[in-house]
This record gives structure tokens, C-alpha cells and sequence, in this order.
């Protein structure tokens, strides 16, 4: 990458330290006083985002009152696995990790600026770097306000808040040496992943014995398909959507020579356009991506359900094995109990938990909906003014 | 005494101007001919003689003596004019009594012979032959019947009088052109009188006579007159033309009447040459013609500009009465009348072309493409339909069927003439091979059906911009491609015709010529408005690819918001809670809809914008093609000037060497040459004038068009977000409603 690059991405870094307390934040989380946790700043560095967790807690476990650690994305995503890794947790919907910064595709559009800087106009090129500048800055932002939504998930839910290694997470001022996984983790992972979701075929192929989990089973599936494919539809749309914008900024620049007047229109309308892409992709696209990853939790929530299940009955079945022929009772009757015990807890935290997930669902559409829909409008009727504005303004000079 | 002396001077002072008209006159009438004359000098030279020969074959004896003299008078103006108006010139004073006239005028330079420095010519032609060019021409013809005395002169132009009415009988056109040849010898008495005597006489008498060119040149850009001499002049000039056609029917006669003082001037010139010896003149001769007449044209220019129109209309209506006084007076204030009405047609056709807000008295409409015929022959006809007001056209309103390459036929016999002369001709849409084999071939699918309209819209404004044209308007290809009901079939428009080909070639190494003139510009305008031109053909065109792309874009957006219109359909069938599902279901709409409204924005981006764009980048080309006119104007007149150069040179050599035979051959290689420098400046200004116009009208032409352009695009995005806003408004109770 060229120096301009270089320079760039430092100096946004330097931009974005203020740039975190983000407002969007998608999901709707009931607020508590006694641990109060986000992210007050971040920073960019390279290829690796450091985010300030800041902490506000009454809690008793806690040292002080409020403190702050830096922490990284290996280290957000160490938490989530070790939530799901823990067996006490098998019962709750695990709040999904957030996605790993992605700043390659603005990078490369960095580079190729750097390389055709010769081919055009100064004025265009600051343009283009500005743009470029905004749009990083959006996926830092976005990137940040994901981070601090998992956080925030994890502190209102009401077991996982009490959980050692969040605390620890929280407060902990050192670095916590978690390293990414290595190759024959990831292979391990890949194959667990493998085994889980051949599993998960023969899993769901067994008839629940609970109308609710039934239900909730093959709506959750066809309902992850759907938001899977709105998700991906969303983003194609957003994508040509802010690809049109460039383009309307160079031939903003070619009128200028024309018409300075529709010149500064289009520069406007641009930005009015680009805002309009950006507010889709923040309501519309992360919702659904969230959702996405929620109803995959949920999902996973339900499998464990279902493999408890599965272990439950298999349990009986060695049990009533034991007992006919009279051998080992204690041990498959205890491991029976566990089976039960095992799936009853999770039964009975699945359904509170996926109640919540269906309320917080519909609460956070209509949010978004709501707020998608009111700023379409805003920036519709402040396109509308400019327009008519610019329309009169050349009607008027004749 | 004095009347005639009042009678044969005043034809002079004016005429610098009528001869530009006079080429376009000549374009817009009838001349193919007389425009490769205009083109090469040699055709003209064929043109004369063979006339002359015509004529004087009728008159056996004296052929040999009175072919030579025409020619050499045609020389000089021949560019402008071909033989016939020279023979209606000589017709005149042949019905009065040729001798008469010329009596007087001979009588009259000598009663004046001290002022005038012409008289000193008749009177010792030996001693100062110096001072005009013309006196060259005419020694010549003189040196070759030096042993027949003045009469035989006289006599073959008597004959040649006799003869003419035949010719004049069959082309009333030809009695037109009279003009340029006065003006050869026009603009150097004019001079010459002018300066010693009141000049009020010589303008009293100039406007007399001239009255219609006077009346065109002074009445309408009253104003400008005095600032831009050089400019105005051309402007004028251009206005001529269409007057020119117009009146060239009825007044002919008129016409007849003038030429007889300019023949008596001739006349006058003629005989003392002839009597002069050669033998003196032949060495004066070269050095002061060169000198002197670029001269008498700068300063009848500069006199002429400067007379105040005013002055002149008064002058004029004094000077009915003592024209009248002469024997050609009925006809002469017969035309005086006559011009007035067309003269306000004409100051109309300036005030359309010059105010923005025109009273548009055309109407061009191209509606209901049609394909006629099938598989490869089958071709799209469009009805062009025009309401008018203007008197030029039979009816008011009128239909006629043309099919593409009829457009394209129009634009080439367009271009074929007036881009010679500096007019940018507004291009037709280009010839799409793809897109017609496709409405061919192809049943009636949505591309085919917006190609068709697209081109149907590109012709229209084609004709309009023509139309609007105030040349090109009076052009009668362009009335005849409007009223004609059956137009001959357009040949060599097809894109792979051996014409096609031809084209390319010609094209090409036109191009190659524009690389090889090196040009040292005097004008700065016109190298600055170049590279403007320059300049704005890449930014247009960087801007029509921008908008392409972005038409592109909008395309895409639209085909991605029905994609995701549909899955959220989708998602909304598969969500529980009811509410939530009809909200979502209800987004699916708005998408669909804003799909929709995607699509029609790519629409009118690429109507609007794109096809505007498209078109300037077209007349842009027009432009560049009558700037480069100019520079070839310009490239001919130094040639030329090179090539006199070169004659003088070898007619120095001769004469140091002592040829005597040789010498003459030089000596009318030099006339002839710096005839063709004079008409090859005078064609360089000319076009440089009307590429000036040109330029100016097509940017207003231009920023008119593109306001108007621009706001309709604007428009139609003011309506797509109000629908938007429409959309939105709705579903957003639908978004609140979720519980």
C-alpha cells in the first residue's frame, strides 16, 4: 500500500478516538444500573482495532466502581467461545460475536485510488479520498457499535453477567494473552462444526415432544433461511446503492465546468444519496445481519436442546436396558438423571429464552422499521427541497 | 457633364459586400457549378472562356479580339461569378446605345482628370499605368490587339450584346449575379472618386443604386455598425444571402439597370487601355498591384462600416430623384421599393436567431416510427410533421413520411454545402448497425422499442436544430425534405456502401492534412474559442460516460431492490408475529414500487441526460469541422500567396534575362494569382466571420438547450422523490403499528 494509504490510515485513526458512543445500537436491551457497560473509544491501528471497555458496576465483584481496560476482537471472540463452551450455558441463547473488522475492501478501494491518482483531477482526487475517509469511518463505526452491542447483550442477560471470565474480561488491565487458534484448532472446529450439523440433520429429525419447541424449530430454520437471503439481498442493494456515488461525484465535477449551479445540485444530492445508503445499510442490513447470527444462536440453542433430548432418550433406553438384564442399574439410572435433569434445565431456560428472543425481535424491527422509514423520508423531502430549489433557481435566471 | 459624371461613379463604394453574398447566393439558388467554382480557380477559368467563346462564336471577325478581354475581366471576379452576369452587364448599355454612355464617361474623366487619380490614368496611361491592379487586366487584352484600334472593342461587345438576350431569357438567375464584377472594378474607383470629390455625391450615389444590399447592411445591426467594422460586415453579408434568393425572381430587371454604370465604368477602363502601349505599363505593373490592392479593399472596408446608417437612409431617399433623372431611374427606384417588405422578413429571421425567447414560427414533430418491409430490407419510416407560419412554405401545416437514410441524405447535401463557408450543421444521430439489425431481426421486445424511440426523438431534435437554423432554413433541400411528398431515395448513407468508403478515406486524410497546417493564428479569439471547443468535447465526453455508468448503476439498484423486495416478501410469509409480518410485507411493496421508480429514473437519466450529452458531442464535431474550414481557408490563401510569390520571382528572372515572350506568360500568371490571393483572403474573412457566428449562436444555442435539458432532468428526479416520499409516508404507520 502506498504512503497515502499509510498517511490516511493514520490519520483516521487519530479522527475515530471520539467516534464511539453510537446510539444505533440494534437490539433492544432492558437497562440496569448495576453494570453498565461500552466501548468510549477505539482505536485503529493497521490491522488490529483496539477497543477502550468501559465499565460502570455496583456490583460487588468488582475492585472499583468503574474502570477501563483495552481489549481486542481475538478477545471478544476468546469470551463468546468460552460461553459456548460452557455446559452451564447450554440452556441460553449465547449472544452471537461480533463479526471481525473488515477494513480490506476499503483498503483495496484505497490502493486502487493510490494507483489512478495520475489519472485525475486533484479536485477529484481529494474528493475520492474524502469519500473513501467517510467510508472507512462508517465501518470503524459500525464495527465498534458490534462489539459493544455483544458486550451489552452479555451484561443485561442474567446469568451470563455473573460469569467469571466476563469479569475477568472486564477487569483484568493486562493483556489476556488469548491467542487466535491455531491451525489444528480451527481444524478441530471445523470438524466439530461438521459432526454438530450432521448431527443437527439427525437431531431435527426427531419429533419433539413439546408443541412449542416444535414450532419454534421449523419456524427458527425457515426463518434463518429467509433473513440469510434478505440479508445478502440487502447488502447488494446497499452496494449499488453507494457504487452509484462516485459517479455522480465525477460528473458533478464535469458539470461544474457547465452549470455550477446543478453542479453543487448533484454534489449535494450525492451526499443526501450516500446518507440514504448508509442509513439502509445501519437500519436495514445490520439488522438483518444481526438477526441472522441470533436466529443461528437460537439455533444452536435448539440443537443442544434436541441433542439433550436425544441423550435423554437414550438414557432411558439404557436404563430399561439395565434393568433387563440387571446389570450396571445404578450407573444408567444416574446418567439417566443427568440426562433428565440436563434437559429439563434446558427446556425450561430454551423456552424463557426464545420468548425473549421473539419480543426483542419484533421490538427491534419496529424500531428500525420505524426509524428506516423516517429517515428515507428525511433525506427524500431534503432531496425534494434541493431540488426544487435548484429547479427554480434555473427557471428564475432566464 | 455632371450628371453622367454623378451617374458613373457610384455603383463603386459599396461593393466590397455583395460579393460574399454573392457565393451564397449563389449556394443557397442553384449552384452546384458555381460552387466548384468558388472551390478551384480552374473550373472558372473553364467557365468563362467557354462562355465567351459561346458567345462570341455568333460574332465570327471579332472573336479573337473580344474573348480575350471577357476573360481577363472574369479572372478577377470569376470566383464569385460565372460569365453569365458579365454578358447581362454588356447587354445594357448595348440597348441605350453603347456608344453614348461611353462618350460621357470619357468626357467626364477628363473634366475631372486633376482629381482623380483613375483620370491620370486615362490621360498618360503611359506614363503612370501604376495605380490599378485592374489597369493590369486590361493592358493585356490591349497588348494582344494592339493593331486593332480601340473600335474592334466595342464591336465585339455590341455582338456579344446581341447575343446575350438568349441567354438572358433562359436564366433569369443569371442576370443576378451581376454584382462581383463590379466590384472588381468598383472598389478601386470608388476610391479613387471618392476621396477627391465631396463624398457625399459618391454616397448619394451609392446608396441609390445599391439600395438593397444598403438597406440589409445598414438597417439591421444599426448599432453594431460602428464598433465592429470587420465583423459587421460579414454579418451583413450573411443576411444578404437569404434576401438574395428571395428577391432574385422579380427583381431581376432591377438588377439589369445597375449594371449599366458598371459597364460604362468597364467601358471607360477598356478603351484607354486599349489605346495605352503596352510596353510601358508591363514593368510598373507587378509591383504596384500588389501593393495597392489590398489596400483599397482595407480601406473601402473601413469607409463603408463607418458611414453611418442613418445618414445613409436620408442620403438615399435624396438620391431617388437624381437617379431617377437618368435613363434607369423607373427600375432603379422600383427596386428600392420592392426590397422593403423582404428586408423586414429578413430582420426577423435576425431577431429569431438572436432572441433567446423566439417566437418559434416552426414546428417540427416526428411522430409514429413504422417499420415497412421485412428481414434486412426493412426500414423504419417516421412522419415528420410541420406547422408553420412562415410565407415560404406552401401550407400551414403539412406531412411527409421519411425514413432514416433520408435524414442522413439531408445532412450530407447540407454539410456538402454549407460547411465550404464556416456553418456548423448540426449532425444527425449516428447510424446504429446493431441497434437496426436488432429492430430487424428482432420481434417487438422492450430494447428494440426504445431504440426506435430514441432515435426517433434523436431526429427530432435533428430537425429542429436545422430548422432553427436561420441559414439552413432557407436552404431548399431542407423545404424540400419538409413539403416534398415523394423524395427520391438517399443514396451513399448506407455505412458499408463503396460511398461509405470513399467517405472514410476522404475523412482520413482530411485529417491528415489538419496534422500537416501549422497555422500561426492572428486571432486570438478564434484559438481561444478552439481550445474551449477543445476542452469541452473531453469534459462532455468523460460526463456522457459518467452518465452512462450511472444509468448502469440505477439499473443494477433497481434489479437488486426488486431482489430484495421479493426475499423480504418472504420473510415477512415466514414471521410469527403477525404485525411484524404485515409491516415486512408491506416493505416488500415499497421496495417493489421504489424498484419501479429505480427503473424510470435510469429512463429519463439516459433520455435526458445521456442523449443531450450524446448530441453536443456530435455538434461539437460540427463545430471542430468549421473551425478546421477556416484553417483551410486560410491554408489556400497562403498557398497561394506562396505560389504569387514564386510567379514574381520567376517573372524577375525573366525579365532580367531578357524573354519577352516568356514574360507575358508571367505577367498573367501574376494577375491571375494575385486575383486568387485577393479572393482567397476575402473567402478566409468571410468564413473566419461566419465560423464566429456560427460559434456564438451555437453556445447560446447551446446554453439554452442544456437549461432546458437540465430541467427536465431535475423535474422528473423532483417527482420520483415526491413518489418516494409518497412510499415512505405510507408504510411508516405500517412500521409504528407493530406491537
Amino acid at each position: 500500500m502506498g504512503s497515502i494509504a499509510a498517511q490516511l490510515f493514520s490519520g483516521l485513526s487519530r479522527d475515530i478516538k471520539s467516534g464511539s458512543s453510537l446510539g444505533s445500537v440494534n437490539v433492544d436491551l432492558q437497562t440496569d444500573a448495576t453494570l453498565q457497560v461500552d466501548i468510549s473509544d477505539a482505536l485503529s491501528e493497521r490491522d488490529k482495532v483496539k477497543f477502550t471497555v468501559h465499565t460502570k458496576s455496583t456490583l460487588p465483584n468488582f475492585k472499583q466502581n468503574e474502570f477501563s481496560v483495552v481489549r481486542q476482537h481475538e478477545e471478544f471472540i476468546w469470551l463468546h467461545d468460552s460461553f459456548v463452551e460452557n455446559e452451564e450455558y447450554a440452556g441460553y441463547i449465547i449472544p452471537p460475536a461480533p463479526p471481525r473488522p473488515d477494513f480490506d475492501a476499503s483498503r483495496e478501494k484505497l490502493q486502487k485510488l493510490g494507483e489512478g491518482e495520475g489519472s485525475m483531477t486533484k479536485e477529484e482526487f481529494t474528493k475520492m479520498k474524502q469519500e473513501l475517509e467517510a467510508e472507512y469511518l462508517a465501518i470503524f463505526k459500525k464495527t465498534v457499535a458490534m462489539h459493544e452491542v455483544f458486550l451489552c447483550r452479555v451484561a443485561a442477560h442474567p446469568v451470563l453477567r455473573k460469569d467469571m471470565n466476563f469479569h475477568v474480561f472486564l477487569e483484568y488491565n493486562q493483556d489476556l494473552s488469548v491467542r487466535g487458534k491455531n491451525k489444528r484448532e480451527k481444524m478441530e472446529d471445523f470438524f466439530k462444526n461438521v459432526v454438530k450439523s450432521a448431527d443437527g440433520v439427525l437431531v431435527a429429525g426427531v419429533k419433539d415432544v413439546d408443541d412449542f419447541f416444535e414450532h419454534e424449530k421449523t419456524f427458527l430454520l425457515e426463518y434463518h433461511n429467509r433473513v440469510k437471503d434478505a440479508s445478502s439481498k440487502s447488502d447488494r442493494m446497499i452496494r449499488s446503492h453507494k457504487s452509484k456515488s462516485p459517479h455522480c461525484l465525477i460528473i458533478s465535477t464535469c458539470l461544474g465546468k457547465f452549470f455550477l449551479k446543478v453542479s453543487e445540485l448533484f454534489e449535494k444530492t450525492r451526499k443526501i444519496e450516500a446518507r440514504v445508503a448508509a442509513d439502509e445499510d445501519l437500519k436495514l442490513a445490520d439488522l438483518l445481519k444481526y438477526y441472522l447470527r441470533e436466529s443461528q444462536a437460537a439455533k444452536d440453542l435448539l440443537y443442544r436442546r434436541g441433542r439433550a433430548l436425544v441423550d435423554y432418550e437414550n438414557a432411558n433406553k439404557a436404563l430399561d436396558k439395565a434393568r433387563a438384564k440387571n446389570k450396571d442399574v445404578l450407573q444408567a439410572e444416574t446418567s439417566q438423571q443427568v440426562c433428565c435433569q440436563k434437559f429439563e434445565k434446558i427446556s425450561e431456560s430454551a423456552k424463557q429464552e426464545l420468548i425473549d428472543f421473539k419480543t426483542r425481535r419484533v421490538a427491534a424491527f419496529r424500531k428500525n422499521l420505524v426509524e428506516l422509514a423516517e429517515l428515507e423520508l428525511k433525506h427524500a423531502k431534503g432531496n425534494l427541497q434541493l431540488l426544487q430549489s435548484c429547479v427554480g433557481v434555473l427557471k428564475g435566471d432566464t | 457633364m455632371a450628371t453622367s459624371s454623378e451617374r458613373s461613379p457610384p455603383p463603386f463604394p459599396e461593393d466590397l459586400e455583395p460579393e460574399p453574398d454573392e457565393v451564397g447566393d449563389q449556394d443557397s439558388d442553384d449552384g452546384e457549378d458555381i460552387f466548384l467554382g468558388t472551390d478551384n480557380p480552374l473550373e472558372i477559368k473553364m467557365d468563362p472562356s467557354l462562355s465567351a467563346s459561346d458567345i462570341t462564336s455568333s460574332t465570327k471577325p471579332l472573336s479573337e479580339a473580344s474573348s480575350p478581354p471577357v476573360m481577363d475581366l472574369l479572372s478577377e471576379p470569376a470566383s464569385e461569378a460565372s460569365s453569365a452576369p458579365m454578358v447581362d452587364l454588356l447587354m445594357e448599355p448595348a440597348s441605350e446605345g453603347s456608344s453614348a454612355p461611353m462618350v460621357d464617361l470619357l468626357m467626364e474623366p477628363a473634366s475631372e482628370a486633376s482629381s482623380a487619380p483613375m483620370m491620370n490614368l486615362l490621360m498618360e496611361p503611359a506614363s503612370e499605368a501604376s495605380s490599378a491592379p485592374m489597369m493590369n487586366l486590361l493592358m493585356e487584352p490591349a497588348s494582344d490587339d494592339l493593331k486593332e484600334p480601340p473600335k474592334p472593342d466595342i464591336d465585339p461587345l455590341a455582338d456579344i450584346i446581341n447575343d446575350t438576350p438568349l441567354s438572358e431569357g433562359k436564366t433569369p438567375v443569371a442576370a443576378m449575379p451581376q454584382e462581383p464584377p463590379s466590384d472588381l472594378f468598383d472598389d478601386e474607383p470608388s476610391e479613387l472618386f471618392a476621396e477627391p470629390r465631396q463624398s457625399n455625391t459618391a454616397k448619394q450615389q451609392q446608396t441609390s443604386i445599391f439600395d438593397e444590399p444598403d438597406e440589409d447592411l445598414f438597417s439591421e445591426p444599426l448599432g453594431e455598425a460602428s464598433k465592429k467594422p470587420q465583423n459587421d460586415f460579414f454579418k451583413e453579408a450573411l443576411a444578404p444571402v437569404a434576401k438574395a434568393s428571395n428577391v432574385c425572381g422579380p427583381l431581376s430587371d432591377n438588377y439589369n439597370e445597375q449594371p449599366t454604370d458598371i459597364f460604362t465604368e468597364e467601358a471607360i477602363t477598356t478603351l484607354p487601355s486599349a489605346v495605352s502601349t503596352v510596353s510601358v505599363n508591363s514593368k510598373t505593373n507587378g509591383v504596384h498591384s500588389d501593393e495597392e490592392e489590398p489596400d483599397i479593399f482595407a480601406e473601402a472596408t473601413v469607409e463603408l462600416s463607418l458611414d453611418s446608417p442613418r445618414n445613409d437612409r436620408k442620403k438615399k431617399e435624396a438620391a431617388k430623384p437624381s437617379a431617377s433623372a437618368s435613363a434607369p431611374a423607373p427600375s432603379v427606384s422600383a427596386s428600392a421599393s420592392k426590397p422593403q417588405p423582404k428586408t423586414l422578413e429578413e430582420v426577423q429571421y435576425i431577431t429569431l436567431e438572436e432572441e433567446v425567447e423566439d417566437k418559434f414560427e416552426l414546428n417540427i414533430s416526428i411522430t409514429n416510427p413504422e417499420k415497412v418491409g421485412d428481414g434486412m430490407n426493412a426500414y423504419m419510416a417516421y412522419k415528420v410533421s410541420t406547422q408553420t407560419t412562415l410565407p415560404m412554405f406552401r401550407s400551414k401545416t403539412f406531412t411527409v413520411r421519411r425514413r432514416f437514410s433520408d435524414f442522413l441524405g439531408l445532412y450530407e447535401k447540407l454539410s456538402d454545402k454549407h460547411t465550404l463557408n464556416g456553418y456548423i450543421v448540426p449532425p444527425p444521430p449516428e447510424k446504429s448497425i446493431m441497434g437496426m439489425t436488432k429492430v430487424k431481426v428482432g420481434k417487438e421486445d422492450n430494447s428494440s422499442a426504445e431504440f426506435v424511440e430514441r432515435r426517433r426523438a434523436a431526429l427530432e431534435r435533428y430537425l429542429q436544430r436545422v430548422v432553427f437554423h436561420p441559414s439552413l432554413l432557407q436552404d431548399p433541400d431542407v423545404r424540400e425534405f419538409l413539403e416534398r411528398d415523394d423524395m427520391p431515395r438517399a443514396h451513399n448513407t448506407q455505412a458499408l456502401s463503396g460511398a461509405g468508403f470513399l467517405k472514410m478515406i476522404n475523412r482520413a486524410t482530411d485529417s491528415l492534412s489538419k496534422m500537416t497546417i501549422k497555422m500561426n493564428e492572428s486571432d486570438v479569439w478564434f484559438e481561444e474559442k478552439l481550445q474551449e471547443v477543445e476542452a469541452e468535447d473531453q469534459q462532455l465526453r468523460k460526463l456522457h460516460i459518467m452518465v452512462d455508468s450511472l444509468v448502469g448503476h440505477r439499473k443494477e439498484l433497481s434489479v437488486n431492490t426488486g431482489g430484495f423486495a421479493k426475499s423480504v416478501a418472504m420473510l415477512g410469509s415466514s414471521e410469527d408475529n403477525t404485525a411484524l409480518s404485515r409491516a415486512l410485507s408491506q416493505l416488500a411493496e415499497v421496495e417493489d414500487k421504489m424498484e419501479q421508480l429505480h427503473q424510470e429514473q435510469a429512463a429519463s437519466d439516459s433520455f435526458c441526460f445521456a442523449e443531450l450529452l450524446a448530441d453536443y458531442i456530435r455538434l461539437l464535431g460540427s463545430v471542430r469541422a468549421s473551425f478546421d474550414q477556416r484553417m483551410k481557408t486560410w491554408q489556400r490563401w497562403q498557398d497561394a500567396q506562396n505560389m504569387l510569390q514564386k510567379k514574381r520571382e520567376t517573372e524577375a528572372k525573366l525579365l532580367w534575362a531578357n524573354k519577352p515572350d516568356k514574360l507575358q506568360q508571367a505577367k498573367d500568371d501574376i494577375t491571375e494569382w494575385e486575383a486568387k490571393v485577393t479572393q482567397y483572403e476575402r473567402d478566409f474573412d468571410r468564413v473566419s466571420a461566419t465560423v464566429r457566428k456560427e460559434v456564438l449562436r451555437f453556445e447560446k444555442e447551446k446554453a439554452r438547450d442544456f437549461k432546458k435539458q437540465i430541467i427536465k432532468y431535475l423535474e422528473s428526479l423532483l417527482q420520483s422523490q415526491q413518489q418516494l416520499i409518497k412510499y415512505w409516508e405510507a408504510f411508516l404507520p405500517e412500521a409504528k403499528a407493530i406491537a
